[in-house]
């Protein structure tokens, strides 16, 4: 193997991870925001619990 | 300040109007970096291009290091001050730390193979970062094992603070023990060895690391105070509902 494909392969590895946190963090703030939206359109809060 | 950030609605506001800023400026200094390793830097006199590893390789470790101590100094905040957002920074930055530390070792081995002749060794700096990595996974394993978030929080708390002895470990190792491993070589008391041609550009690259870093902690902050209401919200939800069934 060339030095060539150990340099590639680590930019490969190191763009894939920081590409993957990334991407999960934009789902998983997107999946909550959706869940909270939901919770509250249904009329559910925190002062809910009062009445 | 820190206790103005303690109320969640504040700091989802304020990291809300930062996070494009510090992410536009990751962006944009990853790009030059990059150039600037990719056009500019000069191949190594002895290992030739093969050093662009140390590039993304030593930011990665250094990084690793860095959240860890955030995460311990998090840690502290949970245990002493019951800083109510220290928990949730401890959390966010664990998968953080974990993936700089896994493209440490990935990096390091893809490295170690053209110039040492093998993609392991069970030397210190090597087997001390293994450890490290092992450490955060545990972490990831702990939040994900207790549902309740203080009682994780807390939990997670000690393991972190036990294992912060680690860091110390993995930033001497090569000073207390022989290594296959090379000794520091930027942040040392006689001042970096390695020539500004490559040190700028590793340094570049070093501050863009960190910013995409406090960016992916200041978004994972945000949204576990989002999961953290959905919790809340859906408990009450049952509540209400077992209520109007009784």
């Amino acid at each position: 193997m060339t030095h060539g494909f150990f340099i590639a392969f680590a930019y490969a590895v190191t763009a894939l991870v920081i590409g993957g946190l990334v991407v999960r963090a934009v789902l998983d703030h997107r999946a909550q925001a959706r869940a909270l939206a939901a919770l509250e359109a249904r009329g559910v809060s925190r002062r809910s619990r009062r009445g | 300040m820190i206790r103005d950030l303690a109320n969640p609605t504040r700091f989802m506001s304020l990291a809300g109007a930062l996070l494009p800023w510090v992410s536009g400026v990751a962006v944009l200094l990853l790009a030059i970096g990059l150039y600037q390793v990719w056009f500019v830097a000069p191949a190594d006199y002895q290992q030739g291009e093969t050093v662009k590893i140390m590039y993304i390789h030593v930011p990665a470790a250094w990084l690793s290091l860095f959240f860890y101590s955030t995460m311990a100094l998090s840690a502290l905040g949970t245990l002493v001050w019951r800083h109510p957002l220290a928990d949730v920074s401890q959390k966010a930055a664990a998968p953080i730390g974990a993936a700089f530390t896994l493209i440490c070792l990935v990096t390091g081995s893809l490295w170690g193979k053209p110039m040492w002749g093998t993609y392991w060794q069970w030397d210190a700096r090597l087997t001390s970062m293994l450890v490290m990595l092992l450490i955060y996974l545990g972490i990831l394993a702990l939040w994900n094992a207790i549902e309740e978030p203080n009682r994780a929080g807390r939990a997670v708390s000690i393991l972190t603070l036990v294992g912060a002895v680690n860091v110390p470990i993995v930033k001497f190792s090569v000073d207390w023990w022989n290594t296959l491993h090379q000794p520091a070589s930027v942040f040392r008391l006689g001042g970096p060895t390695i020539h500004s041609s490559m040190l700028i550009p590793l340094l570049v690259i070093a501050v863009a690391f960190t910013l995409v870093g406090v960016a992916l902690h200041l978004a994972g902050m945000r949204t576990e105070i989002l999961r953290r209401r959905v919790r809340t919200l859906t408990i009450l939800e049952a509540e209400r509902l077992d209520a109007r069934a009784a």
